[in-house]
């Protein structure tokens, strides 16, 4: 419905080198329709620049932005060169060069972004030319450091569909069979009294009362306590998550903290220990008691056991993935690519990760153990991996539905905190918070996607769709730091959810291979011999690089669908019509409705 | 949990090949099962025949699930005496290469494979009597220098008369119309010409008893030097701009010697660089690529990374990994190599210059090149039959020494290098690049390597056609049942049943559209079918087209000033290759034109299924392409049986045979290394890291911190 009035967005060609007709007149963009716009963007300004492609030298053209987007056309039309680019996706912006810089186009911006790459644009050094281009983008790009509102909430997009009713979480704790006479559902964080960065809804063991869960808030950080994310349907084992224990460096103990986690062990009626993934290494867990934090020692919870699994902090990952930024954007590193690659540690990153997620999985399902997961306080790591600890167990999380469940449920709600890890707005692109967790968790089921191509019913276009609008703040979906925060703000009523948009074009992200599984645990190979780098998605901005798109096997497989589709169709019409020539005489042949049911059973 | 089965009393008999002798056998050896790292195994008998090294399991039930696909000469517990990399003898723990003369026995035996297969048979319930014959004999058969005539190849040929008509689509270029044949494919008939000169091999016995040469050549010149200095044919492209190769001359102390040779050279440059002949570039091959040594020095440090012993040699080198695979420098040949040939076939295609190949023999990387570039410029090399055929062409008739490069006979290690392996490896790239291009898969390839190093075909046992000549008859080795009829390896049925045959044609394969019937009726030869060139006009005008005007422009250049003169490599602008493989990137691919392979550092990757289908911790269960592969299959055969249904349907009733592709049942429970390793794991446990995480070295400061530094009493958000 919206598809005919709004311009298409994308998201893969962001940047595209097209060769579409010329442009009439580039000044008077309000009528000009080859510049896309949504409803609710309006123009801000536009300027003659060059931009200085790293692939293709300079390219004369004209920049035009608006309260969404920076959008650049080639003047010269063979071949058009596009760019289209979200504001939320900038990081930074820097002048370069001075009103007397010397040599060709030294003058002008350098935009840093958040998706891997940057931009170069010269300008005419006469007149300050650059100034009120510097000041419009710095606003609009950063509405958050100039009290101005996101675009999300100027977004007048419509959608057939309605991403915010994806997620229920009482729906979504029914379809695991919840609650049951083990756990029951709280709602003594209604108002976020408990934990304002917890969601209203929790699921807790039925022996544990809310005073217990008070009590138990006290000595966990910010008050995270242990709840359920997801139980096993066979084995009843569940994964709980919560944030580290106030051990602090006096060794400090709480009694009902310790009653609360037997509670959750016997709650499967597992007579074995209680397992706790503390996802750091051991040595940052030993730290945190420095700040009053700590772990679940042996003395105080003897029917534990603790296991480290050794995934770095935030400050680890952002420069991580800022060495990768080195070695693939403008140019990929050519002779030594592999010993660079390893050289950055985002794979081992990525296999550490799923490593501790396989084990958490495994030790739920095979183990028929329970198991609790933290970090230091339960919103980076531990979403991680609770949430591909689940993707692992449960194919309903393999869904394009179910996946946009998961992330609605075990990062929006449970706080990890979107905002801060991001900078939404923030013109402060160094701040110490940012880091790209959320990315590595995607990249983590791209892994898992392209080990078992079959098993997910999302395509890559999908997760790099869902990367693209994590940054783009057209959405609502990943603004703020918590439930709490983005009721206060309004965001359901005020702005679009992601999933409208996904939803209702659901074809474009669908993986024509899926094949639908139950009851299949899916574990990943986190071995180096398996894990590859997401070439379309860090380096899908380098024309070198750029893979085929579309798929050929995949588009070989939907050659394949069209013509059984059209077989089906002309034996229809050709039973129906010997069945009129021969139905005095016989009747017992197969009707067409019977034979499409029969091709049907061979899925 | 171990688990050791009981050894049990019952005769098993090794199957063996016509010409296959049983020589020395053992009971009571213990295979290991090497899966996780636990005992588990099985008894059985070792033997060594004069063709393998097999292990007959005591209670080799009749398998309830035999593998769809199955070799029917090497069998599983099989492996061929030309198979055997290197045997290791343990002593207390301890691993010793064994090569010779032993002193000792071992306890344990490891035999790892040129197909990276490796065994691990204890021997410490076996009679020491049986050890010291099986363990010696196995060494003795697989390890030491052995005669030509001694190949089982020859015990196999005269036991087994050849019965298959040997014709198949191959064009086996041991005839002189194979090479007119070739010729007129394409369209090379004009400029250059088959020569007899060879026969009797009065030229050289290296070269082929046909080949081809520019038309302006004389026989005179042909014989002077044995070959040398000739530049041979090797195809043409479709702008008439041909491949040519040809053997230098070795470095002479003589200094007129050198001055006479020099200037045969030149006359000889002169004479083809005359119109109606394209301008030359010469190409030496032995300066601007690896040299064999590097190349073999290479491969061993890479294969080495997938002979895994255990579980916990996986994950210790799982660790370093890629920084593992960048020293053995292995990658960054094939790269090196790719990049060449798309250097060869922009000239060619681009420039429209004759590109030379120069190597000392013409007979290793010459082979390497000319291949690859007629892979990426000749679809019909991306057939099967015409891969074969190119493989016949130019590696063996065209000389390549398969027997020292492979080391058959362990007569001199100095001489053996991976040069063969080089060429699969470099098309693999190509096939996964584009899986719509190529009629054959992968496990094509992968199989192809493996015939290698079975000796009951002669393609790969000769060093020349001449050596092949010669021994057939059977005279020179004295063996009084020649002339022998070899098999060749191109008759997949010696090796695979029909059912198995099929995992050799990729479903992908993007046929050509077939020529119309009337054209059909009137072909009369068997390669009438390519007469029309690959770079079909029509879908590659487009792409051609950008470069017309610059070709147009260099050809008037040519013109005037060819006499006496030829361009070296050197004087090329680097950033033209550049920008024609940047060109060509940036259009669609046409799976029948001109395919270039992408050779940046994340593109060329580590053939898996060659690697590391044996190392059970690799495998995806379930996943991996095949997954996708299956899916396709069963929509083909959907559509098949469909199809079917509709010429029924039309007929009123006549019931047609139903044709069967081959599908792949229950493909959730495949390998993704599929149609190796079949899955003997049946457990869902997940394979987990094992080593330990190395430090971050240089990021001390940043590893120690906490996520926030907010202290924990403080205030809340």
């Amino acid at each position: 419905m919206a598809s005919s009035s709004t311009p298409k967005y994308n998201s893969n060609s962001l940047e595209s080198t097209s060769s579409k007709r010329a442009l009439n007149d580039g000044t008077n963009w309000e009528q000009n329709e080859e510049i896309p716009r949504l409803p609710g963007e309006t123009r801000v300004t536009d300027k003659d620049v060059i931009y200085m492609c790293p692939f293709n030298g300079p390219v004369k053209g004209r920049v035009y932005i608006s309260n969404y987007r920076l959008y650049l056309r080639s003047v010269e039309n063979d071949p058009v060169v596009v760019l289209n680019v979200p504001l939320g996706v900038i990081s930074r912006i820097e002048k370069m060069g001075g009103a007397s810089s010397r040599g060709e186009n030294s003058y002008g911006l350098d935009i840093t972004c958040k998706d891997m790459r940057n931009l170069r644009f010269a300008l005419k050094q006469e007149g300050h030319s650059r100034r009120d281009i510097f000041e419009v983008l710095t606003k609009h790009a950063f509405p958050q450091s100039h009290n101005l509102l996101f675009f999300a909430f100027a977004n007048e997009e419509k959608f057939s569909e309605n991403g915010w009713m994806v997620y229920n979480p009482m729906s979504e704790y029914r379809r695991q069979g919840l609650p049951n006479d083990r756990w029951r559902v709280t709602f003594i964080n209604e108002h976020y009294s408990l934990c304002d960065t917890y969601p209203s809804l929790l699921v807790v063991p039925y022996n544990a009362t809310d005073e217990d869960l008070k009590k138990v808030a006290a000595f966990r950080s910010r008050n995270r306590i242990p709840v359920l994310s997801w139980i096993h349907p066979e084995t009843q084992a569940v994964i709980m998550r919560c944030s580290q224990p106030l051990v602090g460096m006096s060794g400090k103990r709480n009694k009902d903290d310790e009653r609360y986690l037997d509670i959750i062990r016997e709650a499967n009626g597992q007579i074995s220990k209680l397992v706790i993934y503390d996802a750091r290494p051991n040595v940052n867990a030993v730290a945190n008691k420095a700040t009053g934090g700590g772990y679940e020692g042996e003395d105080a919870y003897p029917n534990a056991e603790l296991f480290f699994l050794d995934i770095h902090n935030i400050h680890v990952m952002r420069e991580s993935l800022k060495k990768l930024k080195d070695i693939v954007y403008p140019h990929v590193e050519e002779s030594h690519w592999l010993s660079s690659l390893e050289s950055t540690h985002w794979l081992e990153h990525i296999k550490l990760v799923l490593t501790g997620a396989i084990q958490v999985a495994d030790k739920v399902s095979s183990g028929r153990s329970s198991v609790v997961v933290h970090c230091s306080d339960g919103w980076d790591r531990t979403a991680q991996l609770t949430s591909l600890a689940m993707l692992m167990l449960d194919s309903y999380y393999r869904t394009i539905e179910g996946f946009e469940v998961l992330v609605q449920k075990e990062w929006i709600s449970f706080g990890h905190k979107f905002a801060s890890r991001i900078g939404h707005g923030d013109k402060n692109h160094a701040d110490a918070d940012r880091s790209p967790i959320f990315l590595q968790f995607i990249d983590c089921v791209w892994q898992m996607s392209k080990q078992f191509p079959t098993a997910f019913e999302f395509n890559e276009q999908f997760l790099i769709t869902i990367l693209d609008h994590l940054y783009s703040c057209r959405f609502g979906t990943f603004l703020y730091n918590s439930e709490f925060l983005r009721e206060k703000e309004k965001v359901a009523e005020k702005t679009l959810s992601l999933w409208s948009l996904i939803n209702s074009e659901k074809s474009k992200y669908t993986n024509p291979f899926y094949t639908k599984e139950l009851n299949r645990a899916l574990y990943p190979v986190a071995s180096m011999r398996h894990l590859e780098l997401w070439v379309n998605y860090y380096i899908r901005w380098n024309p070198r690089i750029r893979q085929q798109q579309p798929n050929p096997v995949e588009q070989r497989y939907m050659e394949l669908l069209a013509l059984r589709d059209d077989y089906v169709r002309r034996l229809e019409e050709l039973q129906i019509t010997n069945n009129s020539k021969v139905s005095n005489s016989s009747s017992s042949t197969a009707s067409p409705s019977q034979i499409v049911s029969q091709v049907q059973t061979h899925f | 949990e171990i688990h050791i089965k009981k050894p049990t009393e019952k005769e098993v008999n090794p199957h063996l090949l016509p010409g296959e002798l049983l020589l020395c056998e053992a009971s009571m050896v213990y295979k290991y099962i090497q899966e996780d790292g636990s005992d588990r195994g099985t008894y059985g008998k070792l033997v060594c025949t004069n063709f393998k090294i097999a292990f007959l399991d005591d209670d080799s039930a009749p398998n309830e699930n035999e593998p769809q696909f199955k070799n029917k000469i090497v069998g599983e517990n099989d492996i061929t005496l030309q198979c055997v990399d290197q045997i290791y003898g343990v002593y207390d723990e301890k691993k010793k290469l064994l090569t010779g003369q032993l002193r000792k026995y071992p306890e344990k035996l490891i035999i790892y494979c040129k197909d990276l297969r490796v065994f691990h048979f204890c021997l410490r319930y076996t009679k020491e009597e049986e050890v010291k014959r099986i363990v010696s004999g196995i060494v003795h058969h697989s390890q030491t220098p052995k005669l030509l005539k001694r190949l089982f190849l020859f015990s196999y040929a005269s036991a087994a008369p050849n019965s298959t008509d040997g014709r198949n689509q191959t064009v086996m270029f041991d005839t002189l119309e194979d090479w007119r044949y070739e010729l007129e494919r394409t369209k090379g008939n004009v400029k250059y010409k088959a020569v007899t000169t060879n026969e009797g091999y009065r030229v050289s016995e290296k070269l082929p008893l046909y080949f081809v040469v520019p038309i302006c050549i004389s026989e005179e010149s042909i014989l002077k030097y044995e070959g040398r200095g000739i530049p041979i044919w090797c195809w043409s492209c479709h702008n008439g701009a041909a491949l040519l190769k040809m053997s230098a001359f070795l470095k002479e102390q003589d200094d007129s010697t050198s001055q006479m040779q020099k200037a045969f050279l030149d006359g000889i440059y002169k004479t083809i660089s005359k119109p109606p002949y394209e301008l030359l570039k010469t190409e030496d091959l032995s300066s601007s690529l690896p040299s064999l040594q590097d190349i073999q020095t290479a491969y061993t440090r890479f294969k080495q990374l997938f002979l895994i012993d255990n579980s916990t040699d996986f994950w210790a080198t799982d660790v370093k990994w890629f920084s593992l695979l960048e020293s053995t420098n292995w990658l960054e040949i094939i790269r090196r190599v790719l990049k060449k040939a798309v250097e060869v076939a922009e000239c060619l295609e681009r420039q429209h210059t004759n590109v030379l190949l120069i190597e000392e023999s013409a007979t290793d990387l010459c082979c390497v090149i000319s291949s690859l570039v007629q892979v990426m410029m000749d679809s019909h090399s991306r057939t099967k039959s015409g891969f074969q055929s190119l493989i016949q062409k130019e590696w063996v008739i065209g000389g390549h020494g398969f027997l020292d490069r492979c080391n058959h006979l362990h007569r001199s290690d100095k001489d053996e290098a991976p040069v063969f392996l080089l060429l699969l490896n470099c098309v693999w790239q190509l096939v996964q690049q584009y899986p719509p291009a190529f009629e054959f898969t992968e496990t094509y390839l992968t199989v192809l390597s493996d015939s290698l190093y079975v000796p009951i075909f002669s393609t790969f046992f000769f060093n020349s056609q001449h050596q092949k000549d010669i021994n057939t008859s059977g005279e020179s080795l004295k063996i009084q049942s020649g002339p022998f009829r070899f098999l060749t390896v191109w008759d997949w049925s010696v090796q695979f049943d029909p059912k198995a045959q099929a995992f050799l044609n990729n479903p992908l394969y993007a046929e050509k559209p077939k020529p119309d019937k009337s054209q059909r009726k009137t072909a009369r030869f068997k390669h009438q079918r390519q007469l029309s060139l690959p770079l079909t006009q029509s879908k590659s005008s487009t792409k051609r087209g950008f470069f017309r005007e610059e070709t147009d422009y260099l050809i008037k250049n040519i013109l005037g000033k060819r006499i006496g003169k030829f361009i070296n490599s050197s004087d090329e602008p680097p950033n033209s290759f550049r920008e024609f493989y940047d060109s060509w990137h940036s259009k669609p691919v046409d799976y029948h034109g001109l395919l270039l392979p992408r050779i940046d550092g994340p593109e060329i990757k580590v053939w898996a299924q060659r690697y590391l289908r044996w190392i059970p911790e690799a495998q995806l269960p379930g996943g991996g392409t095949v997954a996708t592969t299956a899916k396709i299959l069963e929509l083909m055969e959907e559509v098949q049986s469909l199809q079917v249904k509709m010429d029924e349907e039309h007929s009123q009733g006549t019931l047609g045979d139903v044709h069967s592709v081959l599908v792949l049942r229950n493909s959730a429970r495949l390998s993704s290394l599929f149609p190796f390793a079949l899955l003997q794991r049946l457990s869902v446990k997940p394979a987990l890291p094992t080593s330990t995480w190395k430090d971050l070295e240089d990021e001390d400061d940043l590893v120690k911190r906490d996520d926030e530094f907010v202290d924990l009493g403080g205030e809340m958000l």
